[in-house]
């Protein structure tokens, strides 16, 4: 029992990472105005960004710049020495990426503002029923 | 990765996440969201992905809530949730 909850604690980035994913989702999906949606996927992306760095994180290890001093040129690489910068480069693209789906996600706000008046999902769906 | 400042920075980034997903006015939210992101961007910078923490400093914590503000402005700042 006492190894579970050592793990558990041990792991608290991981858990910290499912929480905002929950919260991310949940905004998404209960959330009644569209920013509010917006923001909601935001997080759960930055969400996923959180699990992919706490991957590379070593204990004891620094940044992933291979030193170049004087005297430090002509040294062997040790691999544990650095953080693994694989998933840091993914997580870029995924950040560029985000910001895309926002400006796409915005505009169309804008675009439903101009038409219907509200930002609300259940007053448009409203209007569209009267409509109909 | 100093784990006591891992822990603060992780308590706030919850914070500033279920904030702005509560207030219940949409040019706070944008505000909120601009925190949350710069939090998450401290975090990066303290797991040592500093490349991330530079993009997420300049387009999630700048671009992100000025394209917020920006529609902010141009609908209403009114919500009912």
């Amino acid at each position: 029992m006492d190894a579970i909850i050592e793990i558990a604690i041990a792991k608290y980035n991981y858990w910290m990472y499912i929480s905002l994913m929950m919260i991310g989702l949940y905004a998404i999906i209960a959330k009644n105005n569209f920013v509010k949606k917006i923001i909601g996927m935001n997080i759960l992306q930055t969400a996923i960004i959180l699990f992919y760095i706490s991957i590379s994180a070593k204990r004891g290890a620094t940044i992933p710049i291979i030193r170049h001093a004087e005297g430090h040129g002509h040294e062997a690489v040790n691999a544990m020495e650095y953080m693994n910068p694989l998933p840091h480069v993914l997580m870029l693209t995924a950040i560029v990426v985000a910001v895309a789906t926002l400006g796409v996600a915005l505009a169309l706000t804008v675009r439903l503002y101009a038409r219907f008046e509200t930002l609300e999902e259940d007053e448009i769906n409203d209007q569209i029923r009267e409509a109909q | 990765m100093i784990w006591q400042l891992d822990l603060a920075i992780l308590t706030l980034v919850a914070i500033c996440a279920v904030a702005a997903i509560t207030v219940r006015d949409l040019l706070g939210a944008a505000v909120l969201f601009g925190a949350y992101s710069f939090m998450l961007c401290l975090l990066w910078a303290i797991m040592g992905a500093v490349d991330v923490a530079f993009t997420e400093a300049s387009v999630g914590a700048g671009v992100s809530t000025v394209f917020f503000i920006a529609a902010v402005f141009r609908t209403t700042r009114r919500t009912k949730d």
